[in-house]
Formats: structure tokens, sequence, C-alpha cells
């Protein structure tokens, strides 16, 4: 996390977020998915007689799967389009292109695909395109690398790098879609103080000025009352486990070697548990009510973060009766 | 089945950067005071919550279970979350409301669209097979809708231009719309400015938005006690068009038609149009076969202000306002969805 640059200036940081989405692709995508590794798009042909590329998946009017799909193409025609000087991320050129829906030879709905003009003036409406077919096989629509100005050879064999039969092609039938994401997040002004606060050793919750219920970390609004959280409550590195599980479970980015202990951990003073670990006992020792407290990491670790913590461990003690916490369950 | 009246309306101002969290929770806690502070409700007396935001707008899971700290809603409530414009969950508290579940209902939207890259960021609500994986940004989406029209003829660069002079203009009305950068540009001036996605240019195009409102509907003779002109809701209805963007001619809007012709848009002397781009707003006026008579978006609409999430549910409130106030006897609200125009909801309202 940042430091403010202001007293009125939230904690922010950037946060990035990835996750490859893994899809099937069913009859109809696959086949058209198969077709374009072949050198080849198609299209679906409509109850309506209309021809549809990209296919459809079910018939607009009826609903029901296509019963036959045609190769249209591979030359088209622009039925608009738009220009983009400043392209993305994950987009199909990082050169300005332009986003164009063409209505290939044969189809009578058009494709969204770019086309590599070199210039918005080289764009318009009416103009003929042909494919330009990328390096890979089998990515599914990024197969065609993009689109550009020209009629298709006239043979109708197409240029690449060589073609393959239906039969050679490898069938697709699964695709990945890698997506990344980043946002800035920014914490409320009370998760600020709490952060800031952690940052020097303490722990800092915040006060219902309705119900007096004391939150850790602070909620920005009191989920019983709906109002905002304000008086800032200083609470001790102490408390009970209220509800524990032992993790046995191993998995990707796991830091401390199973079996281990994650915890409910209700500080004296507040009135919500934050989840942490219980280590520095046997897993067999952690019970509901057990007395704990911080075992914080060398001071000149700290940072703006919970995680200055680095576990809990029994403090000694009695446990906590059960009625004394049993509404924080 | 009861008559339905839209009773309540805040909305938080927009803001192009804003400092909250993007679970909502500082944008709705003061909307929810304000709105209360209007009707004389207190939560309790809400039968039914429903809220729509975005948990890849966000970029948290379960963002909406958050938000719902700003309700307040322990001991337990009812409600639920669209993951959609909150018209939508408007549209939800409504039938809650009109079957007799719920005699008060509350919808909210929130959205703090500035935390991420938000136009590539909506490439994500495309097919996921053959368009998402080419990552078309929104306003490259728009684009071409907007030349199919300029192709068709149905409107030039200078219309466009003259909907977002206009728009900004009646947004100096409008406290709770995002400050102008240059609110006395000419449509010459504007017109002189280079592209942004040609044939878009900036003013075409809502700025990001981060922000939420909120609706209060509810039931009959409680409606009437707890406002003294509800404005009546007599028509709501919302359509889809067909997510394969070259399958349908982006220049004109048939979900949008549909749904108005389903709720009687013809009737409305006052619309807000959730126009997200300067030439939706001539597609969606032509669709709902709005009169040149028509006031169109006195608010400023979405072009002077455009939270995700919020920016349908607050046409709908700024229609109904229209009528609380007793400045019109019937107005439409208009919420859009989804990638040029697809997905279209209509909510007609009239005062009695």
């Amino acid at each position: 996390m940042s430091q403010p640059s202001g007293p009125q200036t939230a904690l922010h940081a950037v946060l990035e977020i990835s996750f490859d989405y893994t899809r099937s692709l069913g009859p109809t995508l696959g086949a058209f998915m198969t077709a374009l590794a072949d050198r080849r798009i198609l299209g679906a042909r409509a109850s309506d007689g209309s021809v549809h590329a990209p296919p459809f998946e079910y018939d607009p009017v009826t609903a029901a799967p296509p019963e036959e799909l045609v190769e249209v193409g591979p030359g088209g025609t622009v039925t608009s389009w738009s220009w983009l000087p400043a392209p993305q991320e994950g987009q199909p050129l990082d050169v300005p292109f332009g986003w164009a829906l063409i209505k290939l030879d044969g189809a009578d709905t058009a494709m969204l695909h770019a086309v590599d003009a070199g210039s918005a003036a080289a764009m318009r409406t009416g103009m003929r395109v042909r494919p330009r077919w990328s390096g890979r096989r089998g990515s599914g629509i990024t197969d065609i690398e993009c689109f550009e100005p020209g009629e298709p050879p006239a043979s109708g064999t197409v240029s690449t790098a060589g073609t393959v039969s239906t039969a050679d092609a490898a069938t697709v039938a699964m695709l990945t879609m890698p997506i990344t994401l980043s946002y800035e997040h920014t914490v409320s002004p009370g998760e600020s103080s709490f952060l800031l606060a952690l940052a020097e050793g303490r722990l800092i919750g915040q006060r219902c000025p309705a119900c007096q219920k004391v939150y850790i970390p602070p909620r920005g609004a009191c989920p019983v009352d709906g109002v905002p959280t304000q008086d800032e409550v200083q609470l001790p590195d102490t408390g009970i486990v209220t509800t524990f599980c032992v993790v046995n479970v191993p998995f990707h980015g796991q830091q401390v070697p199973v079996p281990y202990v994650a915890a409910s951990v209700l500080l004296d003073g507040a009135d919500i548990a934050f989840q942490h670990l219980i280590l520095g006992c046997d897993p067999n020792e952690v019970k509901m009510g057990m007395r704990v407290k911080a075992v914080w990491k060398p001071r000149e670790e700290w940072e703006t973060s919970l995680r200055n913590i680095e576990y809990f461990e029994p403090a000694g003690g009695p446990d906590a009766p059960y009625e004394s916490y049993a509404h924080h369950l | 089945m009861s008559d339905v009246a839209v009773i309540g309306f805040a909305q938080a101002p927009a803001e192009r950067h804003s400092a909250a969290t993007t679970n909502g929770v500082e944008m709705l806690v003061p909307i929810f005071h304000e709105v209360f502070a209007a009707t004389g409700l207190t939560k309790d007396d809400i039968g039914f919550w429903c809220s729509g935001s975005s948990d890849y707008l966000a970029g948290r899971a379960f963002s909406f279970v958050s938000a719902v700290d700003a309700i307040g809603a322990f001991p337990p409530v009812m409600e639920s979350h669209v993951e959609q414009d909150g018209a939508w969950a408007l549209y939800e508290a409504w039938l809650k409301v009109l079957t007799g579940e719920a005699e008060i209902a509350l919808a909210y939207g929130f959205g703090k669209a500035s935390a991420g890259n938000l136009h590539r960021l909506l490439a994500l609500q495309l097919d996921p097979y053959l368009l998402a994986p080419l990552w078309p940004d929104a306003v490259s989406v728009a684009a071409l809708s907007a030349r199919a029209g300029l192709d068709a003829g149905r409107w030039s660069e200078q219309d466009m231009a003259q909907v977002a002079a206009r728009s900004w203009a009646c947004a100096r009305g409008n406290p709770r719309a995002l400050p102008p950068v240059d609110a006395e540009a000419s449509v010459e001036e504007l017109l002189s400015r280079p592209y942004l996605a040609e044939p878009l240019r900036e003013h075409d195009c809502a700025p990001v938005t981060d922000g939420a409102a909120v609706v209060i509907l509810a039931a009959g003779d409680r409606a009437r006690e707890l406002c003294e002109r509800p404005a009546w809701i007599t028509g709501f209805e919302h359509r889809v068009d067909s997510a394969a963007l070259g399958a349908r001619d982006l220049s004109v809007c048939a979900s949008a038609a549909s749904a108005g012709q389903a709720a009687g848009a013809r009737r409305a002397e006052v619309a807000e149009l959730h126009a997200q781009f300067t030439h939706e707003e001539i597609i969606v006026r032509q669709a709902l076969e709005l009169g040149d008579d028509v006031v169109v978006n006195p608010s400023g609409g979405a072009l002077t202000g455009n939270p995700m999430f919020a920016a349908g549910l607050a046409r709908i409130g700024s229609a109904a306002a229209q009528i609380m106030s007793g400045r019109a006897d019937v107005a439409l609200g208009h919420a859009a969805s989804g990638p040029a125009l697809q997905q279209n909801l209509v909510c007609v309202m009239e005062g009695r």
C-alpha cells in the first residue's frame, strides 16, 4: 500500500487479478473453430435460408441447432467500421487499426474483427477485405490474426504458411482465454486508520454510535444500523478463539505447512472476530474459547498490513465460557 | 395486484475519481439517509431490498455483500441482487410489490468505474467465444453503431454534437451531474476536435463515472400516505437483442422499440434516456417514437454522469422526480445494458 500524500488521502494500491477461462465449444462452435484451424470459415444456414457467419448455436427464430454449416468467404465486405488510434492490451494488433463488421462472401450477417489498413483514410464502408491467418492453429477466432484490404487469391487457396486438410486437423473442442485485469483499490477512511496503526504495531477498531459495537477492522458502516462508524477504539493484541478449523488440505500458494489451524479470533473489547492463524501449539490443543495473544513479526518488517501479526499463540489462563462468545459465532 | 409508485429517489454526486471503496458503502450510506429523510421511512419499513452492481467492475468477490453493510442488514432482511444496472433491480422490486410480497421496496445501484479500465473491462460482457477474445473496447463497439447510422443517413456528426451540447447545458441545473469540463463549447468547436474512435469524439462518449442511486417503491394507499404526488408506474418492460453484433442493424434498436411499445412510451411528456453515447440518444428516441415536443434528458442524462450500474436507475428516479415535483404528468425512464444498446428497459410513470 502507498503512503497517503496528505491527511485526507486514503491508502491505495494496484491489484492485478488474472484467471484462465477454459471453455468447451460444443458441436457448432467446435466445427467452426476446427475449420478455422484448417483455414476455412463456416457459417450456419438459418430456418429462413439466410447464412450466419460466425454460425449461431441455436436458430434465432426456431431455436433449433443449425442443420447445415456452409463455407463462406474468405473474401468479405466491410459493413461498418471504426478506427482505433491507441490499441489496448489483448487486441488483435498493436498498431492503430480499424474495427470492422465484415460480411463474408456468401453470408448474410457480419463478423467482428480487426482490419490492418494502415490509416483511417484507407477504411470505408463497402471496402473489400481478406483474412490474414495467424501463425497459430486452434486458437479460435484469433486464428484469424486480422483482415487486410483486398480480394482473396482468385484460386480460393489461401495465402498462409501451409494448409492442412480437415482430416489432418485435430478437432478443436476446448479453448482457454486468459484474462488479466488491473484495479487501483482504495481503502475506506476507517480501514486507512486501521492499516496505518498496524504499521506502528497498534490495533484500531471503530465503535458504532448507535449500538456501541466495536468493529475491527472498521467496516465503514455498522451492518446492524447502517450508520458510519467513526469513534476509534484502540484494542489489545489478546483475545479468544471463537471457532476454528484444522487445515489438512495443501493448496497452491499455501504459506504454512499442514496441518495448521485457521481460526476466528475475537480481540478483547471487540464485537466482531477476524480470521487468523493459530500456531505455537499442536493443532489438537486448540479449543473454542481458548485465550490467545498475537505474535508480531520483527518491527523492521512492519507494513500497513494485518500480516504484521504473524500468528496468534496460546496465552494461557482459563478458557472463556461458551455463553460469553456464543453470539459471535 | 397493487398499484405501485415511485415515492423516493436519491443519487450520489457523479464523480470522475471517487475516493470511495469499490464496495459502494461510502457512496450508499449518505443517499440512503437522504431518501429516508425525504420519505420519513426507516430501514425497518423496507420489505424488500434489491441491488445492481458488478464484481468485475469492483475488482473483488461478493462486493454486493459488502455493500449490504450500508443497509444495516442485521437481523437479516429480504434482499436480492442483479449483476446489471440497478434499473433491473428496480424491476425485481416492482414485481415483489406488485405481487404483494412487499409493501415497500428499495432498489439501489452502485459502481466505481474509475477503479479499473472500464472500456477494456466491458469486452468481458461480450460473447466469450467469438468476440471477447479480441478484446473489443466499449467505445469501439459503440463507434460501429454510430457509423452504421451515419452510413444509413439516420444522423450526422453534427446531430451527435448537438446532443452533447444540449446535455451539458441541461446539466447546469443538476447539482448531481459531473462538473463540466467545457460546457460552453459550441457545436462547431466540438466538431473541430480529434476523434477518439472514429466516428466518435470525446463529447460523444459518457465520461467514466463513479456513483450510486436509490429508488423506493410503495404500493397503493401506502404510496399516497408517504408521498404527496407518487409517480405511479403504468408500464414497466424490458427486452433484449441478439448478442451477435453482426446479426442486427446497429443503427436501430428493436428491443428498445418493443419495450417502449409494450410500456406505452408514446404517452411520455418528458423522458430520461440512458444514452451512453450521443448517437444512442437518437436511436432510443426514434425507437420509443418520442415526438419533438418530448423533453429529453432535462437532468443532462448519462453523457454528463454515467455511474455504471446506477445510471439507468437514476434515469428512472430522475423521471419520477419530474412527476413527484409536479413538473410533468407522464414521464419515462429508460435504462440500457450490454454492448450497443443490446438490452433495454422502459418504465412509464404518471401523476394522478
